[in-house]
């Protein structure tokens, strides 16, 4: 190929925006089809999460709620106004505890039961996942406005 | 006393650091050598009493001090020596300690190692090292001061987290900063070439073999994490596109864009705006590293106590590093003159796809980790971005990648023929395309992504050794950038076939196991035959003992634990893994399960190739370190001493 330096370039870049170009189509579609929403058990029974794709909840274990069937484990995550149920199979991470928060991900089902793929607790003893604190916060503000308004 | 003479020299030290940081950038503006003399005296005082204020907390930690707040909250009469030790590092204060400790480190590296560098180019390089010890030497002391006493003093420290208790946290946090704050030299010495007005090959040789010498550091760094990960968090993965990891990925792909774009500056003078613009970059996403890691907007084991000012003062200090280096480059980027010309296939032509493919993956992994914080803090939901999204991303980057790297390496500067070049490597790539078709037969079961894999990995495997073998075979010495270059890209080599072997072939059970009770995964069964319990120092713990048969033999013994600690009474579950050189055995210990006999949960994995990860990141270090210590560079320097300043600097490009 005998090109001069001025049609080289061009076509440098012209080669260069391409790939740009293409890549971020690539990403952007990648993108839009991996994002995880998270929702609050209150809007979980609200509606507001979507069917048949997979979503967040966050939120308390529910004291003496949690089932072991084999490697088989059922629980509810409650923002302590309202309770979503939870069925995963696998082993639950260290720090899963009745009482402590918890981020499960996962699908619902037409029952408004979730199937888990991942179950998420903290890392450390004393700090909670921000997302568990977010959905039990929510609630909270939800109730304090509720008593405020009768 | 010792917290207050730590807290004493860290004061002084910030007070040299603001010294360093304007007396020799103005003596290089007013052409006072005197004033630009006094800049590598100052770096080596400012570390001396870095180092003197690390020695005064760790004192602390290891005489069980816990009027120390810092020491009370991540220490404990139990904990044993070297953990104690370790535990300086341990949270969020003595971890910006230990980054201070490898800045002035650094710094003061760069005062003795530069001994033929011109006297205004060593007082800008230091003068800018000294800027940014200011901003951090400031965070230090208005946030995070590691030297707080606590009042009234507690009998026994908190202890430090049980999943930092272990060999990994001893060095993995070192070795990572001693690379992100690496980066920090090579920016330093961009900026001072910003500055001198001189982007030129005598610059892209000097900053060189820092660069490659903390991208060295950071590979292990990234490296000694994700083998953390993968013994001590118990799930058996070893990357998960966590936002911490992210954080150290991303100064990672644009390091290696930057070595590379380097060598291009150096040898043909081309791609000095590039180059200048990924060393800010680098930088500055070392920099946001810290701040995602540090700041508590994510969640993670590196997320300690969040404290909303600490994010705040690293986001503004980001902020002023980016502005203030753009705006310098936009001021001089006119001035920089275009380098030798290229051919639309040459070795240039190669290394620009690299950097522009290594910075798009950048931008695809960015996207992903800041875009759940950006909505959140703008209040518009919750949300998060799965793995899939950087698997799907960033493999098809990578292939591609890995395909040039081989043509790269052999095609010539300048203009370079398409045909010759893969003429060259036909038999490279007949044996790689052979091996992908063969090899997953063998191992397996055989699919695309696998056939690639192995393709890809074989193809920059063989290419380098073909590389090798010819160049043995012409006479005269051998650089270690060669050999360098050549271990790095064997490195690569061996982690993309590691990478594809786990991804291809693991296998993952997850059973309820009673005594005598196995579970097979061909051709290896394990049998539980015993349960006890163990003593540690500062836990209790619940260990398995776990057979593992081959053609009914037993070859090994694992002992998963589930570990109690004292101090906190967080389970925490102690895989035990055998390792071979084609695959690890990984096991980890579950909760009891209910029953009639007693039974346990338990994961017990076949991870196939795993070994070949971590030899590939040692690979890739040695690499570097060999790169770093070509002769080149210091004859280049013992010549240049001899010659004048200026004459070096207009000498040979």
């Amino acid at each position: 190929m005998n090109l001069s330096p001025r049609q080289t370039r061009f076509a440098l870049i012209a080669g260069g925006v391409l790939v740009l170009a293409l890549a971020a189509a690539f990403v952007l579609n990648a993108f839009q089809n991996n994002l995880v929403f998270f929702f609050t058990p209150t809007q979980v029974l609200k509606g507001e999460a979507p069917q048949n794709k997979t979503f967040r909840i966050g939120g308390l274990v529910k004291v003496g709620s949690l089932q072991r069937n084999g490697s088989d484990v059922s629980f509810v995550v409650t923002d302590t106004a309202q309770d979503i149920p939870v069925r995963y199979s696998g082993l639950l991470p260290d720090l899963f505890k009745e009482g402590k928060g918890v981020v499960a991900q996962g699908r619902l089902d037409a029952q408004g039961l979730m199937t888990a793929s991942e179950v998420l607790a903290k890392h450390d003893e004393n700090y909670m996942p921000p997302e568990a604190q977010h959905a039990l916060d929510e609630a909270a503000q939800a109730r304090t406005a509720q008593s405020v308004k009768p | 006393m010792i917290p207050e003479l730590g807290q004493f020299a860290l004061v002084l030290s910030a007070v040299i650091a603001l010294f360093l940081g304007t007396v020799p950038l103005a003596g290089t503006l007013r052409h006072n050598v005197v004033w630009q003399s006094l800049a590598r005296p100052a770096a080596l005082l400012q570390f001396v009493l870095v180092s003197f204020a690390f020695a005064c907390l760790a004192s602390s930690f290891l005489s069980n001090d816990f009027s120390v707040k810092y020491v009370a909250e991540h220490s404990n009469t139990l904990l044993p020596k070297a953990y104690q030790f370790a535990a300086v590092w341990g949270g969020h204060e003595g971890s910006l300690l230990l980054w201070m400790l490898m800045l002035t480190g650094w710094t003061a590296a760069v005062a003795i190692f530069s001994a033929s560098l011109p006297l205004a180019m060593v007082a800008r390089v230091l003068g800018v090292l000294g800027l940014v010890s200011v901003g951090f030497l400031m965070f230090i002391l208005a946030t995070s001061n590691p030297f707080d006493r606590l009042f009234p003093m507690p009998a026994d420290g908190r202890d430090l987290n049980p999943l930092l208790q272990d060999p990994g946290l001893v060095i993995h946090p070192p070795m990572l900063y001693m690379g992100y704050v690496g980066m920090s030299v090579t920016f330093a010495f961009a900026i001072a070439a910003l500055l001198s007005g001189r982007l030129d090959a005598a610059w892209a040789r000097w900053s060189r073999p820092w660069t490659v010498i903390a991208w060295a550091f950071l590979t292990l760094g990234i490296g000694l994490g994700s083998w953390w990960a993968y013994y001590e968090l118990g799930w058996g993965g070893w990357w998960f596109w966590d936002p911490v990891e992210n954080a150290s990925l991303m100064p990672w792909l644009v390091g290696t864009a930057l070595i590379h774009s380097l060598m291009v500056t150096e040898k043909r003078g081309s791609f000095k705006a590039w180059t200048v613009l990924l060393a800010i970059a680098a930088f500055s996403l070392s920099l946001l590293g810290t701040f995602l890691v540090r700041s508590g907007v994510l969640t993670s084991v590196h997320a300690f106590a969040s404290d909303p000012s600490r994010g705040i003062f690293i986001l503004i200090f980001l902020a002023v590093v980016v502005g203030a280096s753009l705006t310098l480059f936009a001021w001089r980027a006119p001035a920089v003159t275009l380098g030798g010309t290229m051919g639309l296939v040459s070795r240039e032509s190669f290394l620009l796809l690299n950097s522009v493919l290594l910075v798009v993956a950048t931008g695809a992994v960015l996207l992903g980790t800041l875009y759940p914080l950006i909505i959140d803090a703008l209040n518009m939901g919750k949300l998060s971005v799965g793995p899939p999204y950087f698997n799907l991303v960033f493999a098809p980057l990578m292939v591609p990648l890995l395909f040039v790297l081989v043509p790269g390496t052999v095609a010539h500067w300048r203009e370079a023929r398409m045909s010759e070049v893969f003429w060259r490597l036909r038999f490279v790539g007949g044996a790689a395309l052979l091996l992908a078709l063969v090899l997953p037969f063998v191992l397996g079961s055989w699919s695309a992504g696998t056939m690639l894999g192995v393709f890809l990995g074989m193809w920059v495997g063989l290419g380098s050794l073909q590389h090798v073998v010819e160049r043995l075979r012409k006479p005269g010495r051998i650089g270690g950038s060669f050999w360098g270059m050549h271990l790095a890209h064997f490195g690569m080599a061996v982690l993309v076939l590691g990478i594809t072997g786990v991804k291809s072939y693991e296998v993952e059970r997850d059973v309820r196991m009673a005594m005598g009770d196995t579970v097979t995964i061909a051709p290896y069964t394990f049998r539980l035959v015993g349960m006890e319990d163990v003593m540690g120092p500062n836990y209790k713990a619940l260990q398995a003992r776990v057979e593992v048969l081959k053609n009914d033999q037993v070859i090994e013994t694992l002992l998963p634990q589930k570990r109690r600690y004292f101090s906190t009474a967080m389970p925490m579950t102690e895989a035990a893994i055998d390792t071979g050189p084609l695959r690890d055995l990984y096991v980890s210990l579950g909760d009891p399960v209910a029953g009639d006999t007693p039974s346990w949960s338990m994961r017990v994995y076949y991870k196939p190739f795993v070994p070949w990860l971590w030899a590939g990141v040692l690979f890739m270090v040695f690499g570097g370190v060999l790169a770093a210590l070509d002769r080149r560079y210091r004859r280049n320097t013992n010549q240049q001493s001899v010659r004048t300043a200026s004459e070096a600097l207009s000498g040979s490009a």
